[in-house]
Formats: structure tokens, sequence, C-alpha cells
């Protein structure tokens, strides 16, 4: 199994740029994922770590080795696509050994090792059936079997679940982060849905036209979002976005918004201008007698818990509540923000700016 | 505007039901989303409510008025795809103003430009307007579609799984539009979804279907606060309800056979021993992912939860579901 590396890697497609400059690390045994929306980057990005597309510049490593001008076939990882195409007039053994045949591997050895992973995919019993009548579940299944057998460097995965339903798509993302832990295989995986990748990922870059706008842990991402897009694009609801004029000086631990001091983890930068207050909406609290008011507009029941939407002065908030509270549409009432959580943004380039909080997510600038 | 009625509707296709005695009332001006896996008989049920098919037995009326025999058009029903379908040799307002420009309707220009101009805006496809219909992409073909379906003012809106192709921002987005044109407008809208999210945030009711029967109707609320059955349960909920053997935690009722236990109904910190397989931070919650007694379990717990791997976790339920050996609630 191996490590990867990226560096700074750009690709230029005629006068478009795909990948600015990327720099990252996958650690081996790691499950990664590329996110970000259609366009971003990250199908090019894991195409020239595969090797079906050549970096414009840059270096792309394997386990210490530089690869980037090599072909896919010299890289010996697996690939698994969205689209997982079976041959149709094999069986489900004939589909898995045939990347092992085509090896030359003596037939014994094909056996055995096929044993082996159908055992580990749980597909034992449909081993010699045609793989016309197979279930969408068992059609996967069989893919990445036939992934899985030839013991290759790592697997790179583009969407492989995205044309499944939203309740088999749930038990297939269970199945393979269990199946990664089984076989703790580098895995690289690219998708466009954020709760996918906060799931199933050891780590997520995040990228947005051809840039990577974060690379870390999920939670860590999750809570301490270094731009407005990850605030935005990671969470549903996505981060609450106040905006306000108002300056934080260095070592100041509260704004003025709309008239009310709210406090903010100890600032480590200073800003001043248009500012914007981000805050997640598990962290909002309503409190009839809090001074930061907001009226209720809409609310969004989804079992255990239900998302309050209210107008404030600053913009919309969403608040996420015990589906228990009775709450009642048009009415005012106040906000408690938990000042642990907040970060504050600067406008020109949509940055956070650094706190006590962030700044062991964030770095030091 | 319009009360629709179900009363006793079948179809079959060869010997399959597709839709199997199907009784249902849509209120008029309600959001009623039909729920279920791939062949649970929700299309169809759509189909035979549009008129694109016919019910082998059984009275389908909309605002009173029985259907049998009258065509789509005759229904005044306008209908939304999974699959988009517009006229490619039009410019995006044209499709857009195509409903509206029937001879019959005698729309005003202005009108029609203060109708489309407002639908745009809505869809976030205000800057496409000028567009050849073959010049968008997959989502803003399907956004120009559930357009061209908004701007007229049918009795019924019927939409097919319309938001299933866009990305999850803009589904986010035109799940609040939805539901607050629909609330808004005081329209009647028949919704078919596989997604629980659609279902939940959308709905004033909820139509669940198992094999072409319809098992339980109500509210969102209902339906996952008092399920029918442990197929009812199992459709809404994120994590999924665990359904366990009755017995493994005590207590349980004579008949029961399952016990069924959301992430709200299992208390932390005392009960049966369970080890922690797998702890998944998904940023607002963190799941645990548990075996009891080797049964495994999923719950939520707090985000930012010093719980690993290995460690071990009293659990016992707090208020559980119980259901008989065919899956049906006990009381």
């Amino acid at each position: 199994m191996a490590q990867i590396r990226i560096e700074n890697v750009r690709k230029e497609f005629g006068s478009f740029t795909a990948v600015q400059s990327s720099t990252f690390t996958i650690e081996d045994g790691e499950f990664f994922m590329l996110l970000g929306p259609s366009g971003c980057g990250k199908t090019t990005t894991l195409r020239m770590m595969a090797g079906l597309e050549l970096p414009t510049s840059g270096r792309i490593y394997i386990d210490g080795e530089e690869v980037g001008q090599k072909p896919a076939s010299q890289r010996d990882i697996a690939f698994v696509f969205q689209m997982f195409a079976l041959y149709p007039h094999m069986n489900v053994r004939g589909n898995i050994s045939y990347p092992l045949k085509s090896q030359g591997m003596p037939t014994p050895q094909i056996k055995a090792k096929v044993a082996e992973v159908a055992e580990i995919l749980g597909i034992t019993d449909i081993l010699d059936r045609p793989v016309g009548g197979l279930s969408g579940g068992d059609r996967q299944r069989v893919a990445l079997g036939r992934a899985i057998v030839r013991d290759p460097k790592a697997f790179f995965m583009d969407e492989p679940l995205g044309a499944l339903d939203a309740e088999f798509r749930e038990r297939m993302s269970e199945e393979l982060r269990a199946l990664h832990d089984r076989m703790n295989a580098t895995t690289v995986y690219v998708t466009h849905d954020q709760l996918e990748a906060m799931q199933m990922g050891d780590k997520i870059v995040v990228m947005n036209h051809g840039v990577v706008e974060q690379f870390g842990v999920p939670q860590d991402i999750y809570d301490w979002p270094a731009t407005k897009f990850v605030a935005q694009f990671i969470g549903s609801p996505p981060m609450n976005f106040l905006d306000f004029e108002g300056m934080i000086g260095a070592g100041q631990d509260t704004v003025q918004l709309g008239g009310t001091t709210i406090s903010v983890p100890p600032s480590l930068d200073g800003a001043a201008g248009t500012l914007t207050l981000g805050i997640r909406p598990e962290h909002v609290r309503l409190d009839d007698n809090a001074a930061y008011r907001g009226r209720v507009v809409a609310t969004e029941y989804l079992g255990t818990t239900q998302i309050v939407t209210l107008e404030t002065a600053n913009g919309p908030i969403k608040v996420r509540a015990p589906s228990s509270d009775r709450i009642v549409l048009g009415a005012t009432t106040g906000l408690v923000f938990d000042p642990r959580t907040i970060t504050l943004f600067e406008n020109d380039h949509g940055r956070a700016l650094r706190s006590r909080a962030n700044e062991g997510v964030l770095g030091h600038g | 505007m319009a009360e629709v009625c179900l009363t006793g509707v079948t179809k079959r296709f060869g010997k399959n039901a597709a839709v199997d005695d199907v009784t249902m009332t849509i209120p008029d001006g309600s959001f009623v989303v039909l729920l279920g896996p791939t062949g649970a008989g929700k299309t169809t049920t759509l189909r035979l409510v549009s008129g694109l098919d016919q019910p082998d037995r059984g009275r389908i009326t909309i605002d009173g008025h029985d259907m049998a025999g009258l065509t789509p058009a005759q229904r005044d029903v306008a209908m939304v795809f999974q699959q988009y379908s517009l006229y490619p040799h039009m410019t995006v307002r044209q499709n857009l103003e195509f409903p509206l420009k029937s001879p019959m309707l005698r729309t005003p220009q202005s009108e029609i430009d203060r109708k489309v101009g407002e639908i745009a805006e809505m869809l976030q496809i205000s800057s496409k307007l000028d567009n050849k219909a073959t010049a968008l992409s997959g989502g803003e073909m399907q956004r120009v579609s559930i357009g061209r379906a908004l701007v007229r003012n049918p009795s019924v809106y019927l939409m097919d799984e319309p938001l299933s192709s866009l990305d999850a921002k803009l589904r986010a987005d035109l799940r609040l539009e939805l539901k607050s044109i629909q609330a808004e407008s005081g329209a009647t809208l028949l919704y078919v979804t596989h997604d629980q999210i659609e279902a939940m945030t959308m709905a004033t009711h909820v139509g669940v279907l198992d094999k072409g029967r319809l098992v339980q109707f109500g509210s969102p609320r209902e339906i996952y606060e008092n399920p029918v059955s442990i197929y009812a349960a199992s459709r809404l909920g994120q994590p999924r309800i665990n359904v366990l053997p009755a017995d493994i935690f005590g207590g349980a009722p004579s008949g029961a056979a399952s016990i069924g236990l959301r992430p709200e109904q299992i208390e932390q910190g005392e009960g049966e021993e369970s080890l922690v397989q797998r702890v998944e931070h998904l940023g607002d919650q963190t799941r645990l992912h548990l075996t009891c007694k080797s049964h495994d379990i999923v719950t939520v717990t707090d985000p930012h939860t010093e719980l690993k791997q290995g460690d071990i976790v009293r659990i016992r339920p707090k208020n559980p579901f119980y259901f008989d050996a065919n899956g049906a609630r006990l009381a």
C-alpha cells in the first residue's frame, strides 16, 4: 500500500486552468476524499494521480517515487467509476478473476484469491451466477471485487455511489467504509456530496475553481472552515453568515452586531469594514430573554431535530432545535450564540480571521 | 386548488399489482409526498392521477369530478418528471411562456413577462432566459421544467422526483422554495420521492407505500413518532431506526418480536454494555456504531465526544417501539 504526495500540481486545458497549484499528502492506508462542486477540478486531480491525465506542471509521488509523467499502466492503481461496467457474458467469478487471468496468474492461485475477495465482500454464494440478474448492490460489490482482487497500491473511486438512490447509497457507503477498515488500503474518493465526505473520509480536501480551499480531518473542517466557501459547502444546512459593519482588534473577544455585544473567541487578527459572523445552526439557541432578536419565518421538521429559519437585522439565520420545541411562525424571539464556536470572516477574499479557537486548525498564517 | 380522492385503486402490469387497492384523500391545498423505495408504486400512483395510465379498478376524483376516461389535458394537472422534457428549439423564456401562450388562456404579454421573470428568479435561471434550452446543463434544464409547471395555475401539481438530478445545495434551496410556493398559492401538490429529507421537510402529509399498498398516511411527525410498522418506521429518520430482538434489554411486552430504537430512544450511561466499533463525525452530529450482545446499533452522540473505537458504553432503551413477528407495531 502507498503514500501519495501531490506537489504544486497544475493542469491546463488550453486557456482553461482546471487545477491551479495543488499540494497535499495522502498517508498510507487513508480513506481520502476529494470534495467540491462540479467543475472544481476534483476529478481532474484524481485522473492525474491515476495517470489518465498528465499534469501541466508539478510532481506526483506514489510511495516516494515520482510518477507524474508515467502512464496509468505503470502506477498499479485500481479505478472504480460511477458507472460500474461488468462483462455481461461472464458470471460473477469470471468478472472478478478477469484481471488476474490477464496478468497470467496460475488457475489455483486465482481460485484462492477470488474466494478470499468474495468472502470479504460477502458474495461467496453468488460466484457462479450470471451478472445479468444481480441487484444493483451485488453488481457494485462485483465491480469492487474486480478492483480489490489485484491488490493494487491504491484504490481510486470517482463518485462510485452517485447513480444510486438515497437509501441504498447510505448502505453502500457504510459497506465501503467497513471494507476499507478491514483492508486498510489507501483509497482516494471523489464526491460532490459533503455528507458522504464527512461520513467516510479520514481526511478531506475541499476544492473550488481548481483551488484547494482546505485540507484536514472532517470535524476540523466542519468546525473551523478556512474560507466562506468551505463554511457554506460543508454542513446541511450550511453555516449561517451574519454580515455587519464593524471591527475587531487582535486580542479582542467581542463584536457589535446590530447594537448587541456578541462574545467571540479571542481574535489573533485585526479587521474592519464589512465582516461576517459565521455560526453553525446547532450552535444557536432560541431564548426569549436574549438581546439579539429574530422573527420566525419557517420551520422544517427532521425527526429528532427541526430547522427554524429566522429573519434578523443582519440577514436570515437557521437554528437547529429539538423537535419537541413548539415554534410559532411569525413570533419574535431571542438568539443566543455559543461564543466558543464562532468564526469571523473578512469579505475581500472570504478568509476566516484567525482566533484562539481556530489557530490549531488554520495554523499561524 | 382541488381535493384528489383515490378509492380502491388498483393497477396491474401482468401478474404484478403495481398499485394495490389504494384509498387515499389528498386534501385541498395539501402537499402530499408518496414515499417508498424503488418499485413501491409511487410513480404508478402519480401516473394514474395524471391520466397517463388508467386504473384497472377503483375511482379517482379531482375536485369531486370522476376522472375516468379523461385525458391528462382534460384533468387540469401540471406535471414535472424526473427526466426533463423541454422544447429543444426554443429558448428558456419561450419554454417557460409556452403554457401561458395557449389561445384559450389569452394571458396579456405584460402578465406573461411578470410571471416568467418571477419564476426564473426563484429558480435561479434569470441569466439564462435567452439561451437555447439545449445549451443548458442538466440541472438547469430540470429547473426550467419545474418552472414550466409553476407558471400555470392548475388544480393539482404532480411531481416525480423533480429535484433528484440537482446538486445538494440547489436541492436544499428549492425544497424551501417549493414548500413556500405551495403554502402561499394554496395549490394541491402530489409529489413522489425516495428522499426522506424531502418528505420530512416539505410534506403536510406523507403516504408510505410498500409493494403497491398504502401502509400509513399522516403528517411526517405522526409517521416518525408513531409508525405502524417496522417498514414505516424505517422510511424516516437518519440514522435509520435500529431493529433488534425484543428481549435484548428485557422488559418486552408479550407478543413482541422486535424492539425499535431511534437514536433519541437510546439512553447512554446506564444499562447493557456495548462496544464502540466506529465513531463517525458528521459535523453537526457524531454517530456511534456499537455492538451490543452481538447486534449492530447506530446511535448519535455529542459532536465532540471523547469516545473512541474500542471503548465500552452502557445503553438502555427509553420509550422504545415494539413490533410483533410480522413487523406490525404493538400498541
